[in-house]
Parts: C-alpha cells; sequence; structure tokens
C-alpha cells in the first residue's frame, strides 16, 4: 500500500506528463484554477493514476477533488480498500 | 463574482458564432420543405444534421395518425403515466414494441433523455456500480448524477478495460450495471457489443444498450446493434428514442425481465413527468410499423452514408473510423469548426457543430446525420461544400 507521499509524487508525475509547460507544483496546486485542466485532461489524469494503482476512481468522488492533495486523499482512501 | 460568471466562456463562444455573420447565433428552421430541406435566415437549406434517419417527420401516414389522435383524444394527457395520463395508445404502443424486440416488458417514456435519467437512476442504487463508457451521451451521465451508485468510467470501446474494472470489484461486479452505445451520436462507431456481452456474463453483470442512434439503422429488422450481432438474448435493457428514426420524441426501455413493471413504479422521472401526448404516440406507432415493413428505408439512408462517408475520406478529411448515417469531420480547433460551419451554411448546407466539451477527444466536429430522405443531387451538394469549405 503506498504512502500519502509516495501517491503525491506519483500524482505529480503524471500531470508533468499531461502539461507541456514547467510549473512548479505540489499538494495545494488545483487542478482547475493553478493548471486550468479541462475536464477531458482531468479523466486523462485519473485514467494515469487508476492503471498506476491499480484502482477505479468512482466518478462521484471527484466532484470534491480540486487539489493534488484532495487527489491524493481519494487515492489513499481506495489503494487502502484493496 | 455573481451567479453568471461561470457562463462567461460560454457568452465568448456564442459571440464568436454571432461575429461569422449570421443574423442569429441560434439556428431557426423557419419553414420545412421536406425532412431535408428548411428556409433557415431566409435561405434555403439542405439539412444534414438532423438524425432524421428514416425521413419519417413528413411522411403522409404518420402525420394522419398523428391528426386523427389529436381530434379524438386532445393535445395532451395534462398528468403522469401513473395517474390519469395512461392512454390506451400509451398501451398499444408499448405492446408494439414489447412484440418488436421480442421481449417481456416495455416502458414508454416522455423523452429519450428521461428513460435514460429514469431507468438508470432507478436500476442502481447504493452499494451498486454503473460502469459507463467514456463516451456515453450526457443523459447517461446525467442518469447516473441522479443515482447513488458508484460510477465508474471505463475507456470508450474498450472491453478489456471494462473486464479489469469489473475484476477490481471482486463479488460487487455482479451488482453492476454497464452501459454502452449502439451508435456513439459523436463519430458514429459502433460498441464491440459482442465483446462486451461476453464480458458482462463472464462477471454475471448486466447490460444496458443505448440504441438511440441504432433503431432503424441497424439490424437486419432494424432492432438495433443487439440485433445486429446477435446478442439480444445478453442485453438486459435496450433504451432508445423515438426522436430520431421515429421522427416523434419520447423514449422506451425493453428488457426480458419481468422486474421492469416493477421498476415503472420505484421510477421519479416517470411519475412525475406528464406522458407524451397522444398524437405523439399515434405517429410512433405508425412510423414503427414503417421501420418493420419498409426496410428499403434503411437501405436507402446506408446508400447515401455510404456515399458521403466514403467522399469524404477520399477527400482526406478527419472521419469517424467506420461508416454510418452519422459522418463527422474533425477539426484542429473550435475557432476553426465555427468558421467553416459558418461557411457551410452559406453555401446552404446545415450540419451539427459540436465543440467541446461535447466531443469525445476535445477537438471539435462538422457532424452530419444522413437521411433515407437525402435525394442524390443533395448528397452531392453536401460533399462538393464540404471539398470547397473544410
Amino acid at each position: 500500500m503506498p504512502t500519502y507521499d509516495q501517491i503525491v509524487d506519483q500524482v505529480i508525475e503524471s500531470i508533468k506528463e499531461i502539461v507541456s509547460h514547467d510549473l512548479a507544483i505540489d499538494e495545494n496546486t488545483d487542478l482547475i484554477s493553478d493548471l486550468e485542466f479541462d475536464s477531458l485532461k482531468v479523466m486523462n489524469l485519473i485514467e494515469d493514476v487508476e492503471d498506476y494503482f491499480d484502482i477505479s476512481i468512482p466518478l462521484n468522488v471527484l466532484a470534491d477533488v480540486r487539489t493534488i492533495k484532495d487527489l491524493a486523499l481519494q487515492l489513499e482512501r481506495l489503494t487502502g480498500k484493496n | 463574482m455573481t451567479l453568471f460568471a461561470k457562463f462567461e466562456a460560454l457568452a465568448a463562444t456564442r459571440q464568436a458564432l454571432a461575429e461569422c455573420g449570421l443574423k442569429s447565433v441560434n439556428v431557426v428552421m423557419e419553414k420545412l420543405i421536406s425532412p431535408t430541406e428548411a428556409i433557415v435566415n431566409g435561405r434555403p437549406m439542405i439539412l444534414a444534421g438532423t438524425n432524421n434517419y428514416l425521413g419519417l417527420t413528413l411522411n403522409a401516414d404518420c402525420v394522419e395518425a398523428a391528426c386523427q389522435a389529436l381530434q379524438t383524444e386532445g393535445t395532451g394527457t395534462t398528468g403522469s403515466r401513473v395517474a390519469n395520463g395512461t392512454y390506451a395508445d400509451h398501451v398499444a404502443l408499448e405492446n408494439d414494441l414489447s412484440d418488436f424486440f421480442d421481449c417481456t416488458s416495455v416502458i414508454v417514456f416522455s423523452t429519450g433523455y428521461v428513460a435514460n435519467l429514469g431507468m438508470i437512476s432507478t436500476l442502481a442504487g447504493s452499494g451498486d456500480t454503473i460502469m459507463i463508457d467514456a463516451d456515453c451521451h450526457a443523459s447517461i451521465y446525467d442518469g447516473c448524477k441522479l443515482s447513488t451508485a458508484d460510477i465508474i468510467r471505463f475507456r470508450h470501446n474498450d472491453p478489456v478495460d471494462l473486464e479489469k474494472r469489473l475484476k477490481r470489484l471482486k463479488e460487487r461486479a455482479a451488482n453492476t450495471l454497464i452501459i454502452v452505445e449502439g451508435l456513439y451520436s459523436m463519430l458514429g462507431d459502433r460498441a464491440p457489443l459482442a465483446e462486451i456481452a461476453a464480458v458482462k456474463k463472464r462477471y454475471g453483470a448486466y447490460l444496458l444498450v443505448d440504441e438511440a442512434h441504432s433503431l432503424g439503422v441497424l439490424g437486419a429488422n432494424g432492432r438495433g446493434l443487439a440485433e445486429e450481432t446477435g446478442v439480444e438474448q445478453d442485453v438486459d435493457f435496450i433504451v432508445g428514442t423515438f426522436s430520431k428514426s421515429l421522427g416523434a420524441i419520447g423514449g422506451y426501455c425493453a428488457s426480458k425481465h419481468k422486474e421492469l413493471d416493477t421498476i415503472r413504479y420505484a421510477n421519479r422521472p416517470y411519475i412525475f413527468t406528464a406522458s407524451p401526448s397522444p398524437s405523439i404516440i399515434a405517429s410512433t406507432r405508425k412510423a414503427l410499423s414503417i421501420l418493420r415493413s419498409q426496410p428499403e428505408l434503411r437501405h436507402r439512408l446506408w446508400e447515401n452514408a455510404n456515399r458521403l462517408y466514403r467522399h469524404f475520406k477520399s477527400l482526406g478529411l478527419r472521419v469517424g473510423p467506420e461508416s454510418s448515417p452519422i459522418v463527422a469531420v474533425r477539426l484542429a480547433s473550435k475557432e476553426e469548426a465555427i468558421q467553416k460551419w459558418c461557411r457551410l451554411l452559406e453555401q446552404g448546407i446545415y450540419v451539427n457543430l459540436v465543440l467541446p466539451p461535447a466531443t469525445p477527444d476535445g477537438g471539435a466536429l462538422l457532424r452530419c446525420s444522413m437521411s433515407a430522405d437525402h435525394r442524390p443531387e443533395q448528397v452531392d451538394r453536401i460533399m462538393d461544400a464540404f471539398a470547397d469549405v473544410v
């Protein structure tokens, strides 16, 4: 089971594969307002981390996800269930 | 910050449309000449984006049936199906559809959107899971939002990804409703339904297929993709609409499960909507009988579709992966799509302009839908206009 820090690192790795420009990204980075992700990019990110952690993220939980920290907390919960 | 701030980007897109010289950004059909011709913004227009696949909207028998029902049963039912809104013809249409699909139960809804909203939100609740193809229609996503089930998306037309996700659910896989479409509305591609049905059977899940764009279009008898691929017995629920090949408005769910009749009484979008007006039901019944008795309409539709698709491919346009009555051309940006859509209108050709986020891959589409009613010279004009503009 990955630690919270490992999850944050992996999410940032996945984001760097999606965004073309260099940005300072940390756990408080907002996917929409800071990274200007549209719904397509958000779903690309979700598919990427789903594959990496071998989990499925229900769309229901995404409504509460704004930052990398929000996403990492959901991933921590879901990977803990396996 | 106001309530309206979130609409600013939308307002900018509408402004861009207005700046391309149209009097109105809303296309208004001022006068219908035929199912494939209208006067739009004062100009004669060939309609190549109406989903009027069999061209039945002005069919004389359908119009006559609607007029008779209007005369004898009035303009509306003023009530829900579970109150005063079930007339003999609503039941008769459900029986017609049961016979057509050779299934136990059918529910008729007021629109296709309501059919998806009602079936999805009622079938799957807390503790259940819904797995939807990523490219499913907004009505399916909205049905999921109304449900209390866990909603999981799988990659478009990817049975391997679906199976991987079902496997993760372990014993919960049996309480899963898988949802796909027969023909996907934006690019006109079919679901790999045989493979998806096989995955569904392996995990004991349920399968709902939205045949909105495939009713009357696919299958030897026009029953849709489930018929075409020979998996009707493995599909638990077929949802569809009367607003495309049947030329009216309304929706249905057909199922081999007798429990569907009970689900009717738990189905809030069904219960709390007025039932379809009698004239709609009458024209739909007539259109369904024409769909069944005149397969030549389907053949003409496919001749037109294949011709347009092949021509667009020969022009090097970026079309969908396979020929279908939906022929969509992908463009790189929404600005380019808006500009070319306006030029097509200037040449007297109406197609659908589809902008993100409604498009599957974030690009923009000029989406044509063909009709059995398109004459060869109209298809020529559509092809010439695209060759010139796109």
